[in-house]
């Protein structure tokens, strides 16, 4: 494999329903090894840009290229190095865990081992290997979505929205997992609207809304892109200023010089730099809540 | 692997799977069971009823097994998402379909074999007495029947509906198409209906491989109209198909 060429190409994708843009002109690429994240409210246009990579629907305009490929041929070659975890998706109620994943491990020209997979996913004890599949909890099908996303030994893998719904723990524990993608060497596209999760998993992260990316980078470079720095002081009255300012190195001067001159502490002094959180609450601001589509 | 042997695979699958959910079992299975034995155990003062009810039972269990069967569990999976995994994986779609259809005519051969031997055991019908002739129609009837349950599982809206609707379809059907009386009984208006529906054609068919024996060349209208339903319904179910529920 060339590692020169992206994963995933996404060059100015748009989606319409009827008069709906769901997609307005997205681009963005993905390099192989790495984890990727699409990082917005509900109704953003992620799902509907990870089901146009995935080959479930096609976009109205733009291009995009999945390990080479138009997903919206879906050739088998590509399904075959894609592994996919749908927001939702059903699966046969009347089956065994371990039995499922041998299955679908027999639907992949070279699939990993079956219980390497069950303990990868955590569903490698006997209880949980040989429980039927309508027995199990939520965040248990979750873990089979991702083995059975898993089995085919994929190049890249879909997450849309691996953790919705989980508690905290199961969330840690997910990620866990996640995270030993990435020791695999699996690229990785993940959507999620949770920050921390973006912040905990993801080499790069685009920022989406209303089908547009806002922003994109490392977790870390994001905050800093549009980060000013907020310095805080209280002056010789008491009264707790702030003040928003591109680099602190001047006013930090002038402070201390100034209460130097004056005899004084400089109290409740701090410089902060906007968290991603901070970044994202901004640039996702009003009717962050829309409907999902 | 070649697409026969994920075909064969998935079969397998889902035969084990069948035998796991009792109630689907019961429905399409033991149902037309019973209604044998106690339509049968009403007509057994007469040999004439009795050569209609077999025959026409028959006919029924093929629907049952094959049209309900699969316009409720195709709604079921893809209701559920199972059908929009599967299309995510390298899975041809043609294999998963011949597993699923492989597996409900499976369960229309048993209940048909079944049939015969207790039409033979008790309700005094020889063997039957053309077995190619009742292969024929028994095979034809299936793709007929397999083909409509998956068009019309297009129609139907949601799982909840799915009983509703496939016995919209079903119970007339069956009772204009002379499964439990002579057809000849039927006004003629519904059994010009029937007539123009396929499931007449699949009993009389079965009826003359098991009970008349009047040869394959007396029933080829028969054939003829149920070969063109299979025709018409292979092409709904074909172009109709849809992977994901609609939004």
């Amino acid at each position: 494999m060339s590692s020169a060429q992206p994963a995933i190409t996404v060059a100015d994708l748009h989606k319409f329903y009827d008069e709906y843009e769901a997609v307005g002109g997205v681009s963005f690429e993905v390099a192989e090894g790495e984890i990727f994240g699409l990082l917005g409210p509900n109704g953003a246009g992620k799902t509907t840009t990870v089901e146009i990579l995935e080959g479930y629907r096609i976009g109205s305009s733009g291009s995009v290229s999945v390990l080479g490929f138009d997903p919206a041929q879906r050739p088998r070659a590509l399904r075959e190095r894609v592994g996919i975890v749908l927001q939702s998706s059903g699966m046969y109620r009347h089956v065994r865990v371990r039995e499922a994943v041998a299955h679908w491990a027999g639907l992949y020209p070279h699939p990993r081992d079956v219980d390497e997979v069950l303990a990868i996913v955590g569903l490698d004890d006997e209880a949980q290997s040989m429980a039927l599949v309508r027995t199990l909890s939520g965040g248990q099908q979750r873990r089979l979505d991702l083995a059975l996303a898993l089995i085919g030994d994929p190049d890249l893998i879909f997450l849309d929205e691996p953790t919705t719904g989980f508690d905290p723990a199961a969330r840690r524990a997910a990620w866990g997992t996640i995270k030993r993608l990435r020791d695999l060497g699996k690229t990785v596209l993940l959507t999620t609207h949770y920050l921390e999760e973006a912040q905990e998993l993801c080499d790069r992260v685009a920022i989406i809304k209303s089908g547009k990316i806002l922003a994109e980078g490392p977790p870390n470079t994001l905050s800093e892109a549009s980060a000013r720095y907020r310095v805080s002081w209280r002056d010789e009255s008491g009264e707790l200023i702030s003040e928003e300012v591109d680099d602190p190195t001047e006013l930090l001067h002038r402070l201390t010089g100034e209460a130097i001159a004056r005899g004084e502490r400089l109290t409740d002094c701090s410089v902060v730099r906007p968290s991603l959180e901070d970044v994202y609450l901004e640039l996702t601001a009003d009717e962050s809540s829309e409907g999902q589509r | 692997m070649s697409d026969a042997t994920l075909a064969w695979r998935q079969y397998r699958l889902e035969r084990k799977m069948f035998w796991r959910n009792p109630t689907a079992a019961f429905f399409s299975f033991v149902l037309p069971l019973i209604f044998l034995f106690l339509f049968g155990a009403v007509f057994s003062g007469s040999q004439a009823n009795l050569n209609v009810l077999v025959p026409g039972i028959a006919g029924l269990s093929v629907m049952a097994t094959t049209f309900n069967a699969l316009a409720t569990q195709m709604t079921f999976l893809r209701e559920q998402g199972v059908l929009k995994r599967v299309r995510g994986t390298p899975l041809p779609g043609t294999s998963y379909l011949s597993g699923i259809i492989g597996s409900a005519a499976t369960n229309a051969v048993i209940q048909i074999l079944i049939i015969i031997v207790a039409g033979k055991l008790f309700f005094g019908l020889g063997w039957p007495k053309d077995w190619a002739e009742l292969a024929l129609f028994t095979v034809l009837g299936v793709a007929c029947f397999a083909s409509m349950g998956v068009a019309f599982s297009h129609v139907i809206p949601n799982f909840e509906a799915a009983p509703a609707y496939t016995n919209l379809v079903f119970l007339p059907m069956i009772f204009i198409s002379g499964v439990f009386f002579d057809v000849d009984n039927v006004p003629t208006f519904l059994r010009d209906i029937a007539n123009a529906l396929p499931l007449v054609h699949v009993i009389n068919g079965i009826s003359a491989a098991l009970v008349t024996g009047a040869p394959l060349a007396d029933h080829l209208s028969d054939l003829a109209v149920v070969a063109v339903w299979t025709l018409a319904c292979v092409i709904l179910a074909v172009r109709g198909f849809s992977w994901s529920a609609r939004d």
